[in-house]
């Protein structure tokens, strides 16, 4: 949090209210802080959310909710990197993605180049879902693009694939140097029907904002899995040595990998 | 004693323990606190991450917050924490909106570090925590519910009798008093206990559990649509919290009762299991 300047007798008004209250609150947090660094603890905690994913494995496939126009949010929100300013993506965007392609690969037999014009030409798929931020608001949104399960069709993956990483054109600055955005999903999300490569949002064009020119729509997973700004898919067997190895941008800094609750 | 005793019989003790909660009750009693403590300052830590309130189907619905704590910058240039109700605006700082950190230095974060866990910003470590322990108040709550129903607690101590609803104004009165039954009717639970306890149990407890599901957009897609019921995602969100202070609410209650109507009698009870009954002494007629 940034350091603020605050007028002293605002604080000292409610200072007392905060011992009386905080007192035992506070002892509560401390040890609460300090067992949370504690490793083994960590590990631990971690179990409510491996029972979240067993559950989940344990279910069919569901079909995520869908809306109807009258339920469009007025303006759908941006969030993470909404402008990206890599100068390779700066310059697509000069160019309006004229010679942007997505590359397919890694463990497939017919590795693919595909062009915005090669996308919009395969089968589309359209729907209303709501997009649900793992900060707590939601917005809904009409997302047209092609089910990856045809994508998948196309490049043929091989039986050792077992996840779908994306690799993508925006990143975040870090201590040390511009950390690139990733995501991965596994194959029961990549083939589910309401899996999109979207290119459109609303009816219009994919705007810069939302992930131009390509995102991914993974619907019943919370916004930090529907990567925007998509340049490569990757098939791997396990993503244990890409970035730092937790499948994900958010999932490296200690958000979960499966991201349905 | 000096005086001679009229009475060929011995008189009945005036106090005895006998057993009031059983083990069930009592540990699930516990893990209760333990969880319910944890998921309000957890959940609260959450929040900080989007605090503000809404009603509908999503977070953008044209529609403004209906509940927002926020932080801005006053007239003479000092950041004050600033809580919106409804459109009316309250000046929190120090509480709300802006706060000291750990550190001592003021921080724009809706719920301040001493009420939150993890208690510096961290929206991935509260959700381990959160999830770990909603696991635990489900389970233990489930727990509780079997036991009670088998064992006919629920139907014994907790279902308000005939006579409890006659009593039922008596009852209110005597709360507001801070008058408790004495003797022998304190072996059971006023009325207005029994339906307190069988709103927490019954209404409050599973609402927030439903309204903590809601928002998970895979538990949505099990019967596409159903937190609509709630009338959408976003409101679900809203009775959680919402539901969340009518728990602290009963807490704080629920601890104010105990603490005046015999602390370490009720304390050894949910302990031990052991309460004691001190009966009043009649009147002596000399």
């Amino acid at each position: 949090m940034n350091r603020l300047r605050i007028s002293p007798e605002a604080l000292a008004k409610r200072r007392f209210l905060r011992r009386a209250l905080g007192g035992g609150g506070a002892l509560l947090v401390g040890g609460c802080d300090r067992l949370g660094e504690n490793e083994s603890f960590a590990k631990l905690l971690s179990a409510g959310e491996t029972l979240n994913r067993s559950v989940r494995d344990a279910g069919g496939v569901t079909m995520a909710q869908e809306f109807t126009p009258a339920d469009l949010s007025p303006s759908f929100r941006g969030n993470g990197n909404t402008d990206p300013d890599d100068e390779d993506y700066k310059a697509m965007v000069a160019t309006g993605f004229a010679d942007w392609k997505l590359v397919v690969d890694g463990l497939v037999d017919a590795p693919a180049s595909l062009s915005l014009a090669d996308l919009r030409a395969m089968p589309a798929r359209t729907q209303i879902t709501r997009h649900d931020c793992v900060e707590g608001w939601s917005a809904i949104g009409q997302w047209t693009g092609v089910p990856l399960a045809h994508v998948l069709e196309r490049v043929k993956p091989k039986p050792a694939a077992r996840y779908v990483v994306f690799h993508c054109a925006d990143s975040f600055a870090e201590e040390d140097g511009d950390t690139p955005y990733y995501e991965s999903i596994d194959m029961r999300d990549a083939y589910h029907p309401q899996t999109l490569l979207a290119y459109a949002l609303n009816d219009k064009t994919l705007p810069v904002t939302n992930g131009a020119p390509l995102r991914l729509r993974v619907e019943r997973q919370l916004g930090y899995k529907q990567a925007k700004y998509l340049m490569r898919l990757e098939l791997v067997a396990d993503f244990s040595d890409i970035g730092e190895g937790k499948g994900g941008y958010w999932e490296d800094q200690g958000y979960q990998w499966y991201a349905g609750i | 004693m000096s005086e001679p005793t009229l009475s060929p019989k011995p008189l009945p003790p005036d106090s005895y323990l006998y057993l009031r909660h059983r083990w069930p009750v009592r540990l699930t009693h516990w893990l209760n606190v333990l969880s319910l403590g944890i998921l309000l300052m957890s959940g609260l830590m959450i929040f900080n991450a989007h605090p503000s309130l809404d009603w509908g189907k999503s977070s953008y619905t044209g529609r403004p917050s209906f509940f927002e704590i926020t932080s801005r910058e006053a007239a003479d240039g000092h950041v004050i924490g600033i809580t919106r109700v409804f459109g009316h605006e309250f000046d929190t700082t120090g509480l709300l909106g802006v706060s000291d950190g750990a550190d001592g230095k003021a921080s724009a974060i809706a719920f301040p570090g001493w009420i939150t866990i993890p208690s510096r910003y961290s929206l991935a470590e509260s959700r381990l925590w959160h999830f770990f322990f909603a696991w635990l108040l489900v389970l233990n709550g489930l727990a509780y519910l079997v036991y009670s129903l088998i064992s006919r607690h629920v139907q014994r101590d907790l279902a308000p009798t005939r006579q409890d609803w006659r009593g039922f104004g008596r009852s209110i009165r005597d709360h507001l008093r801070f008058r408790h039954p004495q003797g022998e009717a304190a072996r059971d639970y006023n009325v207005l206990q029994k339906l307190s306890y069988l709103a927490v149990v019954f209404v409050l407890l599973p609402l927030i559990v439903l309204a903590g599901w809601a928002m998970s957009p895979w538990l949505n897609s099990l019967w596409p649509g159903w937190v609509d019921i709630f009338g959408g995602r976003q409101s679900a969100r809203a009775v959680h919290f919402i539901v969340a202070w009518l728990l602290v609410a009963f807490v704080a209650i629920h601890v104010f009762e105990v603490l005046v109507s015999g602390v370490w009698n009720h304390l050894r009870s949910m302990v031990t299991g052991r309460y004691r009954i001190t009966t009043p002494k009649e009147p002596t007629h000399e």
